[in-house]
């Protein structure tokens, strides 16, 4: 192979781009940043879960019950970054073969259904009170609700895949045709909407006191602080159970006497 | 274009000489058609005013779960290895085999929707819409129900996986067409449905052969 080639000549440290490659690598300085981040998200919700319950004023119209969005906003704003992490993440599975942009994907699937659930579910309880129903067939609500659908059927599709190495690329595909779908969805939802009921519920997120968004925001970094920390402790599982299934499959083979390589 | 004839040729000879794929998904339309009347009974205005979402729910259903092993066949006798070495590339075969697919699975269906609407008790010009709408947005739902298949296509259990992944993703076209047929009161938004659902099958028509493709040969990998 050519000398000069950075990408080749192992000789030459290794760049950034690589070492975020290299499972071994990503597993040895990930385990330095699994503690710092805990203890991030765990001040950002001390703080902020104080600020919402205790230091923020009941709304004037919704009473208490306001204080349901300190947890439905961060998730639905999750449910979103996660699904575009994905993406970027297939970009980089499809593209660059990056075996660390695979694991992001694997380890992610499950978080954002989790927390699309979460949105969804504080949304009922949260409409129930204030609209006098759990569900409404609201744009935002529908659109929501088809893109916990994706993420149920991804998940569905990783463990069908479970094992197979060529199930990773596919996967890839599948969610970069999610994302270029998810806008129309979103559109073709909102003109349904707007067809069918001449909107009942107004957005009201325009003018908001400082009382309410601060403990909104704050309540936003933690839950993406909260997501990092699940999500990188998700991809270093994943890639242990990668090790743990090779050792196992080689364990096999040499006690069967079989030099048979079984390739995933 | 000799070579991409040929793939149609042969997928279509392929379908007609097997028989049967084609008489399964019609009966499983029409008995869509049949089932839901009898769970809503036969009150005529509710069955008028349910008709476009029921044929839209019953294309919907035929498309998805009769496309499931469209490449699975060709991928166990190794036809689709050889395909990855023919002299068109796989983008152009998978747009091939959507025509052939819209052929026959969608069009079959749209011939038989005028039985569909007497049992529907639907009026003339509703039929008329429903059939144009059926036209405009069945090869949208052909191409996604062809790129579910595609991502199916190494799995042995996949059956039932390819329509959960792609149901979420025919939102629109099932939104679109069922406006297409019967407009909000009040609103002349039929055209503008019709608008979009001609759209949303240009652009699936348009990208899902790379999608395929991309998915066949990771498949092939």
């Amino acid at each position: 192979m050519n000398k000069s080639n950075p990408m080749t000549d192992t000789s030459l440290p290794a760049n950034w781009f690589s070492r975020l490659a290299h499972p071994g690598v990503f597993l040895s300085w990930s385990r330095n940043w699994i503690a710092p981040l805990a203890a991030l998200t765990i001040i950002l919700f001390t703080i902020g879960l104080w600020y919402s319950f205790f230091n923020s004023p009941p709304d004037y119209q919704m009473g208490e019950t306001v204080r349901i969005m300190y947890i439905h906003v961060p998730s639905a704003w999750l449910s979103q970054m996660i699904y575009t992490l994905m993406a970027v993440s297939a970009i980089g599975t499809l593209v660059w073969r990056h075996p660390m942009a695979d694991m992001s994907m694997k380890a992610a699937a499950p978080l954002g259904a989790a927390f699309t659930a979460v949105a969804l579910f504080t949304g009922a309880l949260w409409g129930r009170p204030t609209w006098g129903t759990f569900w409404e067939w609201d744009g935002r609500m529908t659109s929501t609700l088809v893109l916990f659908l994706m993420y149920l059927g991804l998940v569905a599709l990783w463990r069908t895949f479970e094992g197979q190495a060529r199930g990773t690329r596919i996967i890839a595909i599948f969610t970069l045709v999610g994302a270029l779908n998810i806008p129309i969805i979103k559109f073709s939802v909102d003109w349904w909407n707007t067809l069918h009921q001449p909107s009942i519920i107004k957005a009201d997120g325009l003018s908001m006191p400082a009382s309410i968004y601060t403990p909104l925001l704050i309540m936003v970094v933690a839950f993406t602080a909260l997501f990092f920390t699940l999500h990188l402790v998700g991809m270093r599982t994943e890639i242990l159970r990668h090790r743990a299934n090779s050792l196992e499959r080689r364990h096999v083979s040499a006690r069967n006497g079989t030099s048979s390589g079984t390739t995933s | 274009m000799e070579a991409f004839m040929a793939i149609i040729v042969r997928d279509i000879r392929l379908t007609l000489r097997s028989g049967g794929s084609t008489i399964t998904l019609l009966a499983f339309f029409l008995s869509v058609g049949v089932i839901i009347p009898i769970a809503v009974g036969p009150d005529k205005e509710t069955l008028a005013r349910l008709a476009p979402a029921i044929i839209w729910i019953a294309a919907l259903l035929s498309t998805l779960l009769g496309l499931d092993r469209l490449f699975v066949a060709d991928h166990e006798d190794g036809t689709n290895a050889s395909l990855h070495h023919a002299s068109i590339s796989l983008e152009a075969i998978s747009f091939a085999k959507l025509i052939v697919h819209w052929l026959v699975s969608a069009l079959p269906l749209i011939v038989a929707t005028p039985f569909m609407a007497i049992m529907l008790i639907m009026d003339m010009p509703t039929l008329l819409r429903t059939i144009a709408a059926l036209m405009l947005g069945t090869p949208a739902l052909v191409a996604l129900g062809a790129f579910g298949a595609s991502i199916a296509v190494t799995l042995k259990r996949g059956g039932v996986l390819a329509p959960i992944l792609i149901m979420p993703l025919a939102v629109p076209v099932l939104i679109f067409g069922v406006s297409a047929i019967s407009p909000a009161p009040g609103s002349g938004t039929s055209e503008a449905a019709f608008m979009f659902l001609g759209a949303l099958s240009l652009l699936a028509f348009a990208f899902t052969p790379f999608a395929i493709a991309l998915a066949l040969r990771a498949a092939h990998e």
